[in-house]
């Protein structure tokens, strides 16, 4: 289905000034203009001024001509594009995914979602309806292919069908060949070629003998033009459904999906629970029919007022326990702000895997003695965001800050090399070594004397250095050693600091101390 | 309410001379609470040598308790001053268990260790805060104690830099380093940790002061005499501030 605005920039405008169609403001002509380097250009005009003569890409210069009293105001168009986002996320209602198709219109795949709404015609119907109490207005058309419903949409009669059994090529062929989508100066070709109507180019294509022997000459004329909206093959191949035409929704394609729409618009937290536990339940039977569970789940609220609110939720271990879902919606859901009421809610799985059906009644017994490992960390991710629930790993580094990773919780841990057994190393590492200030004999020797934190600690005993290099292959050239020192002093305190070089390696002054962990 | 369930008073003052001393290999009890330093790292130490040496006495009935994750929660405060549990460094046995929280705030960190204690498929919660936050408060602490003897996860609680408050836990430690015996090999190195170990509270046993040392295979525990007539009786901390009162024994 392809929706087109065919007066956005407008519909924007009177919206913004809050007249309607036609009235106060709107009653006189005017015109949206971008300035450019020849001067203002016409963006759009309304009704009156279209009547007085101007039309849209016209200098205004020449408008004011035709009609003195034109007034003039900025277009936006990067507002419009931001709005035209929106309205794709809004047009989501009506199908699983959408599209933009700007600069003025939104493509909704409406595959098998049509019975929904009681039919096509209902849905073209629910459109306008939708769209008009919103001032917008729009062109609906429904068609097999993306390019026939954007043609229907901006050519044909309003509220154009095309059912999947029909002859596509019979029913565009009356369709002026600009029903294409090509760039104005492909079309300016067609022209001059007498090809007006898509029936004429069809006809070429075909040939005198029937056979498509016409194709040819075609391709040789714009065998240079790779670009479909350079080249009237391809984007007739497109239109015809020869060849797919790749579009980019506004939200990633996805699975397993349940929605309510609503009598009555909610505005009570209380209703909102039950509504989404009423769709976890629909989402826990979908997923288990499919044998998945949902690793990520997406809540969408449509308000009446046409803005979506999203939620998202992401699982440590694949689930489909409605409770579970609930109790993680029911953290996210404190601050939706609900306008004059929510309509419609829909529960995506936006990410699922498979997962088995498990003995229930186990599950239960289980579930008297405390969560699973994976309820728990959903609980903590939920709250605390996954940053924070982490479990450190190995890492391929003889930098000790660098030898430790942090990954998710339930992942499996990656190969590792193991460590040396001598090495010992400190129970807790410092978020960054602090600098302390060392008293030595020798500048290479051991530390006798240390402060950190404003205490002093006199070294009992020592053993070292352990000596790190710098990793050349990652480091700056400047990077210095490191000599790693155990030291405990006369209260048994241990700590693991290190000095950073050597005072005669070349490179800096004395070298500083630091202290980087912590023993038991 | 029913009195008569309560033990008397008679009962109370008998059960801490019946109560045996502490001493390693003693059951890990559901929620203990562990005062440090946060210069040191005596607190976390010890605290996962308890753990190991309750894991190590269950560990061969239970053999699956030895592959439960450990999670251990920390509080931003607590990882400024102290900083972050280091994989290399930690007892070979833990290493591959340990989950760690980084909570931001004391309250978060609450709310990770309740649920760490309500989770089935952990074997013990370790959590370090620092200071005395307000939201560490009697409640809160007899709610995590709550929670722990519902649910059989014990939940040990490294306090850094703190002073002992009203707390609900069943044992409270006050830990400092001590000088570690000096190794085989190279008497100038530091050896195997020792940690200066003073049990001020607990349900089931006497107050005592020990030497712990983490040796390879056991926790071993060094007595020492209590000293000078303060210590003779074991009712001395009824004259410490109001605050460090304890309620373990409700």
């Amino acid at each position: 289905m392809a929706i087109w605005c065919a007066d956005l920039a407008l519909d924007r405008w009177r919206h913004s000034e809050g007249c309607q169609r036609g009235e106060g403001a709107d009653a006189a002509p005017l015109a949206l203009i971008t300035e450019t380097a020849h001067g203002p250009r016409i963006d759009a005009a309304n009704h009156a001024a279209r009547a007085a003569g101007a039309a849209k890409g016209m200098m205004l210069a020449d408008a004011r001509t035709l009609c003195p009293s034109i007034e003039v105001r900025p277009s936006d168009p990067a507002g419009d594009l931001a709005f035209l986002e929106r309205l794709a996320l809004w047009a989501m209602r009506w199908g699983p995914w959408s599209a933009m198709d700007p600069p003025d219109g939104v493509l909704v795949d409406v595959t098998a979602v049509a019975h929904l709404f009681g039919g096509e015609q209902r849905l073209l119907a629910d459109v306008k309806a939708r769209c008009d109490t919103r001032g917008l207005g729009v062109r609906a058309a429904i068609a097999p292919t993306a390019g026939a419903a954007w043609a229907l949409a901006h050519y044909a009669s309003p509220g154009a069908i095309l059912g999947p059994d029909e002859d596509l090529q019979a029913r565009l062929a009356d369709l002026s060949v600009a029903a294409l989508r090509l760039d104005n100066d492909v079309l300016l070709v067609l022209r001059r070629l007498g090809l007006k109507r898509l029936g004429d180019l069809a006809g070429i294509e075909e040939g005198r003998d029937r056979k498509g022997s016409g194709r040819d000459a075609i391709q040789r004329r714009f065998r240079n033009r790779k670009s479909p909206s350079a080249n009237p093959l391809i984007r007739m191949d497109q239109l015809l459904g020869r060849v797919p035409e790749p579009l980019l929704p506004v939200v990633p394609v996805t699975a397993p999906m349940v929605q309510r729409r609503l009598l009555e618009p909610i505005r009570h937290r209380q209703l909102l629970d039950t509504v989404v536990s009423d769709l976890a339940q629909d989402m826990a039977r979908t997923l288990e029919a499919m044998g998945e569970g949902a690793r990520r789940l997406q809540l969408g609220l449509w308000r009446v007022d046409g803005e979506v609110l999203v939620r998202e939720l992401e699982m440590a271990a694949a689930t489909r326990d409605p409770d579970h879902m609930v109790r993680l919606f029911a953290d996210r859901l404190d601050d939706i702000d609900a306008g004059f009421g929510i309509e419609m809610l829909r529960l995506r799985a936006a990410w699922s895997q498979p997962l088995g059906l498990d003995q229930s009644d186990l599950e239960a017994a289980a579930e008297q003695h405390g969560t699973s490992l994976a309820a728990c960390m959903d609980r903590l991710t939920t709250r605390l965001g996954t940053q924070a629930v982490q479990r450190p790993v190995p890492r391929a580094s003889h930098i000790p800050e660098r030898a430790q990773g942090w990954q998710p919780p339930l992942e499996p841990e990656p190969a590792e090399q193991h460590q040396l057994a001598f090495h010992t190393r400190p129970l807790k590492l410092l978020e960054r070594p602090e600098r302390i200030s060392v008293l030595y004999a020798a500048p290479e020797g051991y530390p006798r004397r240390f402060s950190w934190r404003g205490e002093v600690c006199e070294v009992a005993r020592v053993e070292g250095p352990e000596r790190i290099a710098p990793e050349w292959w990652r480091e700056r050239g400047t990077a210095r050693l490191r000599d790693y020192y155990r030291v405990e002093d006369e209260a048994g305190r241990r700590y693991w600091i290190y000095r950073n070089g050597l005072p005669t390696d070349g490179r800096g002054g004395m070298p500083d101390w630091y202290l980087q962990g912590l023993f038991a | 309410m029913d009195t008569s369930t309560l033990p008397k008073a008679a009962e109370l003052a008998g059960r801490a001379a019946r109560n045996p001393r502490w001493q390693p290999g003693a059951a890990l009890p559901l929620h203990s609470e562990i005062f440090a330093p946060a210069t040191q790292g005596a607190g976390a130490g010890a605290a996962l040598a308890f753990l190991q040496d309750a894991l190590r006495d269950t560990g061969e009935a239970v053999s699956s308790l030895e592959e439960r994750s450990v999670l251990w929660v920390q509080d931003a405060r607590a990882i400024k001053l102290g900083g972050r549990p280091y994989r290399a460094g930690l007892p070979e046995a833990l290493r591959h268990r340990l989950i760690h929280v980084a909570a931001k705030t004391p309250e978060d960190a609450l709310f990770a260790m309740e649920e760490g204690l309500r989770c089935r498929d952990l074997a013990v919660v370790v959590g370090e805060v620092a200071g005395n936050p307000r939201a560490l408060d009697f409640t809160a602490s007899r709610r995590l104690t709550l929670t722990a003897e519902k649910h059989g996860i014990s939940l040990l609680l490294v306090r850094l830099d703190a002073q002992a408050d009203l707390s609900s836990a069943r044992m409270r430690w006050r830990l400092t380093s001590a000088p570690s015996s000096p190794p085989r090999w190279n008497i100038a190195a530091p050896g195997r940790p020792a940690w200066h170990a003073e049990l001020f509270r607990a349900r089931a046993h006497p107050p005592g002061e020990w030497i712990l040392r983490d040796e390879p295979e056991r926790l071993a525990a060094e007595r020492i005499p209590a000293s000078g007539p303060a210590a003779a009786p074991d009712h001395g901390d009824l004259v410490r501030g109001p605050g460090a009162r304890s309620l373990a024994a409700l």
